[in-house]
């Protein structure tokens, strides 16, 4: 059978071993403090560097409710040089923690989009965390703004 | 402030492309005064390849008057610099001599006398001539028209034909691309409708489909010009589901997308380009930053942000040429590339004299035809006005006090708002205003003037909102336009505050008390992004108030104090 790409999407998003968290509410005082205990638990206390792992988001949310957010981390997801996981967070909202990503030699490229929301302007962290134990970061600003003045 | 010699000295140094200077063209001109056909056409050329470029038309196809910023804040890295420079000091930098023709197309300094002896600026058939012109100097075979976008939009019957003039007369024009912006508010199926039917490719790397995540147009074409590989990326408006009714076409997504860029320049160089194009609609001060962070563009085409500027902004080995607005100027830029690679350039920002350049009969003759039907209805009289009706400027405009004093006294609100657009002809003192000339400021497909109250506290957060779209810091997370404009409220703004800090002093004007916070004011406006707005069109708003108040007068406005 030959499967379209968006069956091919409903079955994967079925079997994925991702956990994706919305919530509807703007509290978000949590924010950074958390967010940076959030990573520290993640890397085992490690500062994590910068490079090797890039996260595309737009600079200006279209829509809040559903901010599309990719991570791409350069590996050959192969012998030592591989991907264990990479965890997503944003950083205003009332859980920071948004998506954790497992990656596996059949993973074939640590690559992964997903789609989150966002009450407020803040930052989105993305953290690799590699097999051999060392971390990398990626963060970018997300606006969200009222929108309907421009021309 | 940076001076004219620093200036040239700095984008020197920055570049590794020698190109002959064509500022003597304009200079001797001026010295003369007059101006023929031939001073403003005639150039020598250079290497084998020619863009001709003509961006945010907005569908104003007869000659008129516009007046450029007498004020363009720039912020951050970009402060004083083009295009944040204007007036007198703008005649400086480019040593423009005041009261030339050149101070007349490019600055407010002086508008209305100037325009008494220049005349109009534009016109579509003018810009026919020059395209002929040049396609004739040049070989038709080695040149390429490329459209900036916001070209369908802007006037009575572009919105009475939903477009279907401005594609018509454009067709006439044989652009080889475009990519656009405003286009999207005729909504997803009339853009597909059109696009469809367009001989030329509409291009737009960033425009996605927003539940797929998969390019919804074509990115780039490669064209073969004057024996050179010459590749346009086009660059949709980055923001125009944020600053433009997402409703109306709700399954494309946006933005700057600078990864798409990146990848598309090096396709079109895997592809064999010699030159790779920025067909871009990002504004100036985002196709400065992207020019500096993304490598392998040749020459960026911007538009957007309707600046005009005589030479181009160099950033490392990028052009990047702007070329005004409502077809005021055409831009041409002659390219020599040998060895793969752009070797020297060419650079003219041509305006459009109306009364210099001689009209394409065939480009009169069509669009007096688009226009026949419309003819009685667009000459239709509202009101006269005794002040200088303009729109460009950071925080106000006389043709937006007019709207807001519409606004006010029609739909008997404490506040007005008015988007703060930089489209639109200018109106000298004694002029009439007709349907055509209302319309060319606000025609649009959500044009509801709306009535809602809002506190305080809401109307804070909207004018702090729009700032930070025009004086953020880092280019990428502006979104163009100006300050949404105000009738009855006062407010003092520092645009060097980040957001949330800019706007203070907010005052309702008719009592001279402060604004409460927690208090409901009854707010008028139009232009609402969100979907199902109620109110009357905009146009019927202002013609009921001019209907009352046949001769306008507006006074200077003082109700924004700017700290810059």
């Amino acid at each position: 059978m030959q499967l379209t790409r968006r069956q091919m999407l409903t079955l994967t998003a079925g079997v994925a071993g991702m956990a994706v968290i919305g919530l509807p509410f703007d509290l978000a005082l949590a924010a950074v403090e958390d967010t940076e205990k959030a990573i520290m638990d993640f890397t085992g206390g490690k500062k994590p560097e910068t490079g090797k792992i890039t996260l595309t988001a737009p600079e200006i949310a279209e829509n809040g409710n559903t901010v599309p957010v990719s991570i791409s981390v350069d590996s050959a997801m192969s012998g030592d040089d591989m991907v264990d996981s990479v965890i997503i967070f944003a950083e205003g909202n009332p859980n920071p923690q948004v998506a954790t990503f497992r990656f596996s030699e059949l993973s074939g490229s640590a690559e992964a989009t997903t789609r989150m929301r966002l009450a407020k302007t803040q930052n989105v962290i993305a953290v690799a965390k590699m097999k051999d134990g060392s971390v990398f970061i990626d963060k970018k600003q997300v606006k969200v703004t009222i929108g309907g003045c421009g021309g | 402030m940076i001076n004219r010699r620093e200036f040239l000295m700095a984008t020197v140094a920055l570049s590794a492309i020698a190109g002959p200077d064509f500022r003597g063209g304009w200079s001797k001109a001026s010295a003369q005064q007059m101006l023929s056909e031939d001073d403003l056409l005639s150039m020598d050329g250079v290497g084998t390849v020619t863009l001709i470029h003509i961006t945010d038309i907005h569908a104003q196809v007869k000659p008129l008057y516009f007046r450029e910023p007498s004020i363009n804040l720039g912020v951050g890295e970009v402060k004083g610099l083009p295009p944040h420079v204007t007036g007198a000091d703008f005649l400086k930098l480019y040593n423009i001599e005041p009261g030339s023709p050149q101070a007349y197309a490019l600055t407010s300094e002086d508008f209305v006398s100037l325009a008494k002896s220049y005349g109009r600026m534009g016109g579509l058939d003018r810009v026919a001539t020059i395209v002929k012109r040049i396609r004739a100097d040049r070989g038709e075979d080695n040149v390429l028209l490329l459209d900036g976008g916001d070209t369908w939009q802007g006037s009575y019957t572009a919105n009475q034909t939903a477009g279907a003039d401005m594609v018509e007369l454009m067709n006439a024009l044989s652009p080889d691309a475009m990519t656009g912006h405003w286009e999207f508010t005729y909504g997803a199926e009339r853009v597909k409708e059109l696009v469809d039917g367009l001989p030329f490719s509409f291009l737009g790397g960033n425009i996605y489909d927003a539940e797929w995540n998969e390019p919804a147009f074509e990115a780039w074409k490669m064209f073969e010009k004057g024996g050179v590989k010459v590749a346009v990326i086009g660059q949709a408006f980055p923001y125009t589901p944020i600053a433009n009714p997402r409703w109306m076409f709700p399954d494309w997504s946006f933005g700057i997308r600078e990864e798409d860029v990146i990848k598309n320049v090096a396709d079109a160089r895997a592809a064999g380009a010699d030159v790779v194009v920025l067909l871009s609609h990002n504004g100036f001060d985002v196709d400065r930053k992207m020019a500096s962070r993304v490598e392998g563009i040749d020459v960026i085409l911007t538009g957007h942000t309707h600046d005009a500027l005589p030479e181009p902004v160099i950033v490392n080995q990028t052009l990047v040429i702007a070329s005004g607005s409502n077809g005021k100027f055409v831009s041409r830029v002659d390219l020599d590339v040998r060895g793969g690679k752009v070797q020297g350039y060419g650079h003219r920002l041509i305006p459009v004299f109306s009364d210099v350049i001689a009209p394409d009969a065939e480009m009169t003759a069509l669009i007096d035809k688009v226009r026949a039907p419309y003819e009685a209805e667009l000459a239709r009289e509202l009101g006269r006005t005794d002040s200088l009706l303009y729109r460009r400027g950071n925080f106000n405009g006389t043709f937006d006090d007019l709207f807001c004093d519409a606004l006010l006294s029609e739909r008997e609100a404490d506040i007005s708002l008015s988007p703060g657009f930089r489209w639109g002809a200018s109106l000298l003192p004694g002029q009439a205003i007709t349907v055509e000339d209302l319309h060319s400021a606000c025609a649009m497909t959500y044009p509801a003037a709306y009535r809602s109250m809002m506190t305080g506290t809401t109307i804070k957060d909207i004018l702090e909102d729009v700032a930070d779209n025009l004086f953020n810091t880092d280019p990428y997370y502006q979104q163009g336009g100006d300050m949404v404009r105000l009738g009855g409220m006062g407010y003092t703004i520092d645009i060097n505050q980040p957001i949330g800090s800019r706007i203070s002093g907010m005052t309702l004007l008719k009592s001279g008390e402060a604004i409460e916070a927690g208090r409901d004011y009854a707010v008028a406006g139009w232009a609402s992004v969100n979907e199902a707005t109620e109110g009357p069109p905009i146009w019927d708003v202002v013609e009921a108030h001019l209907a009352k108040n046949p001769v306008v007068t507006v006074n200077e406005n003082h109700s924004v104090k700017v700290i810059a």
